[in-house]
Order: C-alpha cells, then sequence, then structure tokens
C-alpha cells in the first residue's frame, strides 16, 4: 500500500469525522436534554431514515470485510454467513419490532419489566444488555484496531493501539453530546456511503464479466484453487461433526440473535408508532438484503479477480479482500483509478466501524442509566440527571471499551461477533418473547430465563477451545476447556428458554392477569404507547 | 403522515410531567398526548378506587374486536415464523451435512446450494412483503380503532375520577351547602 493510497484515504477519513463532528454539533445546537431526546432522539424519525439508520447500525465492517473475505477464501461456507443474517431480520419484523414499540420507552428491560416486578427484572435485563453491548463493543474495536492498522499500511502495535483509542475517544464525543439524534443521523450517512460503495464496486465486478454471472462462479472456482468445491459448502465447515456442529449452532445464533441485540431494540423508539416500527424494518430489511447479495458478488469477484491466494497472502482471515479487489478494479496498484477507489472503500470501512461503534455505546449507556442505575441507586431520580448519568456512562463503557479493544486484539472478530449474537439469543430473546407472549410469564420466570442463558453462554465460552486448550486460544498454554463448540448457541439458546420455563412453572407467585390483559392489547394497538 | 401526527403529538408529550418519572408508567398515560394526570400517586389510589385502568384493558382484551385482531396476527405470524425458521434451519442442516446433495449442479455453474442460497434471499423478501400487507389491509385499522377506544375510555374514567373528587373537595369545604357548581 503505497503513501497516495494512505494520504488519500487519510483525507477522506478526515473528511468524514469532520461531516459527523459537524451533525453532532448542529442536531445538538438546541438540545433540551430530556431522556426521549437522549434516548429515543424524540421519536420523530420517519421509517425510511429510521430503516437506514437500522440498515447502517447492522451492517458492520465484520459484514462488508469480513463476509466478503471469507467467501473469497472458502467459497460457499462465506455465503452461509450472509442468509443468517438476513433472514434474522424476520424474527426481529414478525414478532418483535411492532411489539417492542408498543410496550417499551427506551430498553429492552422496559417491555419486561411493565408486566413485572420492577426492580429485579430491570437488573437482570440491564446487566444482560450491558454483557451483549460490551462483547459486540469489543469486536468492533479490535476489528478497527487491526483493519485501519493495515489499511494505513503502519501494522505496528503503537499504530493499532492509537487507532482503537481515537474511534473509541470519537464515538464518546458522538453519543455523549450528541444523544440518539446525531447517532441516527451518523447512521443514514454511514449506510448510504455504504450502499453506494458496495453498489459500485459491485457494478464494476459485472462489468468485468459483462453482468454474466455464470461466468463470474467460473472464474472464482478456477482461481480460488478449490475448482468446483469452492461453489458448494463444506470447505470451512465441513470437517469433523464438531466442526458441522459447531456451524449449525453459529446459524442458530446468528438467526436468533439479532432480535436480543439492544441496539437493535433501541432503534424502534425512534420512530413515532408501531406501523412505522414495522416500515422502518421492510426499509431495513430491504437495505440488508441487497447489501449482503452484493457482498456475495463482492467475495466471488475477489476470488475471480485478485485470487485467493493473494487475499490469503495481505491478510489471513480475508478482511483485505475487498480493498484489494478495489485496487484492482481501479486499474491495479499505481493507477490513479485504484488510487481512488482503494481510498474510497477505506473510508467506507473506516465510516462504518465509528458508526456502528456509536450506536451500541448509545444503547449500553441507555441500559447502564436507565435501567442498572435508576434501580440500584434512587429510585426518585430526576430525568435530567437520568440523562446526565447516561452521557458519563457513554464515557466509561468507551473507556471500558477502549480497554478491553486494546487487552484482546488478537481474538478474532468474526468469533467476537457470534459470541456476542449468542449471548444476545440466550439471554435477551426468551425473555422478550415470553413477555410478549405468554400468559402465565412471572418475575421468577423473567429474571431466570435471562440468568440461565447469560450465565451458560458465557460459561461455555471460558471453558471453550475458543479460551484455552488449542493453539489458536486465548490463553493456549493453559488447557480446562471441556465443552468443543466455539460458540455456546447451540446449548445456551435452549437453556434460556428452560430456564424461563420452569423459572415460572415453580414461581409462588400467581400470574398477573391484569398486567398480562395491559401488555397484550398495548402491544398489538398501541394503545398507551409514549 | 405518521410522522406528521408523531411530531404534533410529541410536542405535546415532552412537556408532561409524568416524563419525570422513572417507572415504565403504565397504565398512567393514554399515550396519545392527552394530558397525564398531574398527581403522581397513580399506584396508590389506583386499586382503591373502583374501575381503573386496569379493568379498562381486561374488558378491551375481552372484546370480540380485540379478539380478532389478535387473531389475525396469530394466524399470519405463528406459521409463517414455524415455516421460514424450518426452511431456514433445514438449509443450515443440508449445507452441513449433506455438502454431496448441496453441491448438485443445476445450470451452469450454479448448484443447488446457490440456489438454495439466492432461495433463501428471495422467500425473505417475499415474506417480509406479505406481512406489511397483511398488517396494513388486515391489522392497522382496527387496531388503531381499538387504541382509540382504549384512549376514551381512559379519559372518561379521568373525567369522572376528577368529578368525584371535586365534588368530595366541594363537600368537605362548604360543609354540605348548596352544590350549584358541580358540573
Amino acid at each position: 500500500m503505497s503513501g497516495d493510497h494512505q494520504t488519500l484515504a487519510l483525507l477522506l477519513f478526515s473528511a468524514f469525522i469532520a461531516l459527523t463532528l459537524a451533525i453532532t454539533t448542529w442536531v445538538s445546537r438546541n438540545r433540551r436534554g430530556s431522556a426521549e431526546e437522549f434516548y429515543a432522539g424524540g421519536r420523530l424519525f420517519s421509517p425510511m431514515e429510521n430503516g437506514f439508520a437500522i440498515a447502517g447500525d447492522y451492517m458492520s465492517a465484520a459484514s462488508f470485510l469480513g463476509i466478503s473475505g471469507l467467501i473469497a477464501l472458502y467459497g460457499y461456507d462465506g455465503m452461509l454467513y450472509s442468509v443468517g443474517f438476513l433472514v434474522a431480520w424476520l424474527v426481529v419484523l414478525l414478532l418483535v419490532a411492532e411489539l417492542v414499540r408498543n410496550c417499551g420507552r427506551f430498553t429492552l428491560a422496559d417491555v419486561v419489566a411493565s408486566r413485572m416486578s420492577e426492580r429485579p427484572v430491570r437488573i437482570a435485563a440491564g446487566t444482560s444488555s450491558v454483557a451483549v453491548s460490551v462483547l459486540y463493543l469489543v469486536a468492533q474495536m479490535v476489528g478497527a484496531g487491526s483493519l485501519v492498522a493495515l489499511l494505513l499500511g503502519g501494522t505496528s502495535e503503537a499504530a493499532r493501539s492509537w487507532t482503537v483509542i481515537g474511534v473509541g475517544a470519537l464515538m464518546v464525543i458522538y453519543v455523549s453530546l450528541g444523544g440518539m439524534r446525531a447517532t441516527t443521523w451518523i447512521q443514514i450517512v454511514k449506510a448510504v456511503l455504504l450502499m453506494a460503495g458496495a453498489i459500485a464496486m459491485t457494478v464494476l465486478v459485472l462489468a468485468r464479466f459483462q453482468g454474466d454471472f455464470n461466468q463470474l462462479l467460473n472464474s472464482a472456482a478456477e482461481r480460488s484453487g478449490h475448482g468446483k468445491d469452492f461453489l458448494s459448502p463444506g470447505l470451512k465447515y465441513g470437517g469433523n461433526w464438531t466442526a458441522r456442529l459447531d456451524f449449525i449452532s453459529l446459524g442458530l445464533a446468528l438467526v436468533l440473535g439479532t432480535a436480543g441485540l439492544p441496539h437493535i431494540l433501541s432503534r424502534f423508539y425512534t420512530v413515532p408508532t408501531a406501523r412505522a416500527a414495522r416500515r422502518s424494518v421492510v426499509w431495513s430489511i430491504g437495505l440488508i438484503g441487497s447489501f449482503y447479495l452484493m457482498t456475495i458478488v463482492l467475495g466471488f469477484g475477489a476470488a475471480a479477480v485478485v485470487g485467493s491466494d493473494a487475499v490469503r497472502a495481505s491478510n489471513a482471515a480475508g478482511n483485505t479482500a475487498v480493498p484489494l479487489l478495489s485496487l484492482s478494479l481501479g486499474g491495479g496498484a499505481g493507477s490513479t483509478g485504484g488510487t481512488v477507489l482503494f481510498a474510497v472503500v477505506a473510508a467506507v470501512a473506516f465510516a462504518t466501524i465509528l458508526a456502528v461503534v456509536a450506536g451500541i455505546t448509545l444503547a449500553s449507556s441507555a441500559s447502564v442509566a436507565h435501567d442498572l442505575y435508576a434501580s440500584l441507586k434512587r429510585r426518585n431520580s430526576k430525568q435530567r440527571s437520568e440523562v446526565a448519568v447516561a452521557r458519563v456512562a457513554a464515557v466509561g463503557v468507551g473507556a471500558a471499551a477502549i480497554a478491553l479493544g486494546l487487552l484482546a486484539r488478537d481474538l478474532n472478530v468474526a468469533f467476537l461477533v457470534g459470541l456476542a449474537f449468542a449471548v444476545a439469543a440466550s439471554a435477551n430473546l426468551p425473555v422478550l418473547l415470553y413477555s410478549l407472549f405468554w400468559r402465565n410469564f412471572t418475575t421468577r420466570g423473567a429474571v431466570w430465563s435471562v440468568y440461565g442463558g447469560l450465565i451458560p453462554a458465557v460459561l461455555l465460552v471460558v471453558f471453550s477451545p475458543v479460551v484455552t486448550g488449542s493453539p489458536e486460544a486465548l490463553f493456549p498454554g493453559v488447557d480446562i476447556h471441556v465443552f468443543p463448540l466455539q460458540n455456546p448457541g447451540l446449548v445456551s439458546i435452549p437453556l434460556g428458554f428452560l430456564a424461563g420455563w420452569i423459572g415460572t412453572l415453580t414461581s409462588a407467585e400467581p400470574p398477573d392477569a391484569a398486567k398480562h390483559a395491559e401488555t397484550e392489547v398495548r402491544a398489538l394497538t398501541g394503545a398507551g404507547a409514549v | 403522515m405518521e410522522k406528521q401526527e408523531g411530531r404534533d403529538a410529541a410536542g405535546v408529550r415532552l412537556d408532561d410531567p409524568w416524563y419525570d418519572a422513572l417507572a415504565s408508567g403504565w397504565g398512567e398515560l393514554d399515550g396519545t398526548g392527552a394530558p397525564a394526570p398531574v398527581l403522581p400517586p397513580q399506584s396508590v389510589d389506583r386499586r382503591s378506587a373502583g374501575p381503573c385502568t386496569a379493568d379498562i384493558y381486561l374488558e378491551v382484551q375481552r372484546s370480540a374486536a380485540f379478539q380478532e385482531v389478535r387473531g389475525r396476527y396469530r394466524g399470519f405470524v405463528v406459521p409463517a415464523a414455524l415455516a421460514f425458521l424450518t426452511w431456514y434451519l433445514a438449509y443450515v442442516v443440508a449445507a452441513t451435512t449433506a455438502p454431496g446433495l448441496m453441491a448438485r449442479p443445476v445450470a451452469g455453474a450454479v448448484n443447488v446450494a446457490m440456489v438454495a442460497g439466492l432461495g433463501q434471499f428471495l422467500t425473505t423478501f417475499l415474506l417480509t412483503w406479505a406481512y406489511a400487507r397483511h398488517a396494513r389491509v388486515r391489522r392497522d385499522r382496527a387496531a388503531l380503532d381499538l387504541r382509540w377506544a382504549v384512549f376514551d375510555q381512559t379519559r372518561a374514567q379521568e373525567q369522572t375520577k376528577a368529578q368525584a373528587e371535586a365534588t368530595a373537595r366541594e363537600q368537605a369545604g362548604t360543609q354540605g351547602m348548596t352544590r350549584g357548581n358541580e358540573r
């Protein structure tokens, strides 16, 4: 990567940072400091705006660079990720989005706590939301560090550390000054940039093959070195039965985890009605679906144009496939076209990371201030002070994410994302679905289902080959691993549902029929929704 | 249209003193921007003051109109969710356990796996469209009517309560003198 790339890429990075800081200043010019405004952007966004923002929140650098990289290296097996990430949105659309919009105010805990005895439920749901957010945040920070350093050429430890610190500091500024309104606009800008970048690259790839998808696949298979195997499943996950079960576990976590991600749930509160929430999910499914279709073209395109070996030589995980593809499509290294296209792709990737990180930080600061702080500290705290706490919490979460991001910088990013999805699916989804749909659900059931999913998910990871007992593990020297799979979803998701069910059955407290009636009527009609 | 409605409503709502409270505040607010009760101790007089918001919700839940909306929602969502989850899990399991089947060529370089993967995209888009249409045509109108019904009942109840309180105050204040002020 020559100096020209870096200069231009840095210029575009700076332009994006300046633009987003300008947005932050502009939207917070006459803020009133209400919780409504800080957590939910005043609930004034249109379905289209929110649809773009949801897409922006969801399409992380892991999908833009990671999935196309996986496809470039392993062919069809990388495509399985795209499918899982998209199908997950049907769970959100059908079962969650509208009902959550009608029942809650700012966080996941609002929905559950309204039916139950508030304090224990709020603490449980707040804890799991923060846990999921921090895991996801660390994944993004680690990705940011390695990616930006890689794109800018400086792969030294210091460059990576400073990138992590810089990204963390920026997102704290966005979130604590601009709240949800600034974060949403940053997501929208980022989603537009990302879609534009992906469309441009896809058009160039298809133009290279005269619009013939068949020819693209054939060249990809040929240049991958795997022949026809490249186009069918099995290259990455086709090994022994442990690997296969591991993939099924990951697939389950992907499809069920999205509906439990706190930063996705909090997006539904930024629109005025449940109907608007539904329409924003329809927008985002359109955007996300077409984006993942394009990543498939880009992935096979990278294999066909750049070649799998060249991709692997640049980055063993395949993360640089799309930047390398942009360089080739623009006319090769050293050409003006290549330089410009490469810098644009690098800037888009950077924008993606910043925006996703800001969205998660906001969601976790809402959980800390609205759920944990409010239940644990002062029952009668004023609204002003809650927002102040949220701003401080954003700084705290940012600092924690920077520290963990520096510690965990050698962990695999895709693994961390898969883990965050697994924890979200085990701890957040069961309690959410039970409270929305089960008449006899009780407080004990709610608390048990949160901890019954959260604790096994975390423990199974600690005792998995990811942490100890394999050459690539976090602590390769120790071996305490007893659980064979890398992703805990296959076991911990059913456990979360089971714990909620048992907790409810053994509960001494009778279910509150009136509260259930209220939940059901509110969820389906929007009566009394804020 | 929705946006406009939301903007107006939120403009009113932001000034509500209710927003100072932390609790999720069920049953305290009608949600469409009508003034929320300024008195905080909702939960105190809620149980004692005869018919309360909870009764309204129980009554609406039992009503035929609500059962109809719920039936339509569940009638679509439950089969649809089961169908797409089964289809997705079948796809993942087939991809991991039956690579031979998935590698069978269909046309040119396109094989069964590719068709199945793109089929997942297609079914997701189709189901999204079908759900949005179903909700718009079969559910939205009825749900909005119910929302207004709850709103009207809540307001009527609040007025009755306020009236009763005013009467009681008056009686206490004037020692049972003339009650010409009563509405």
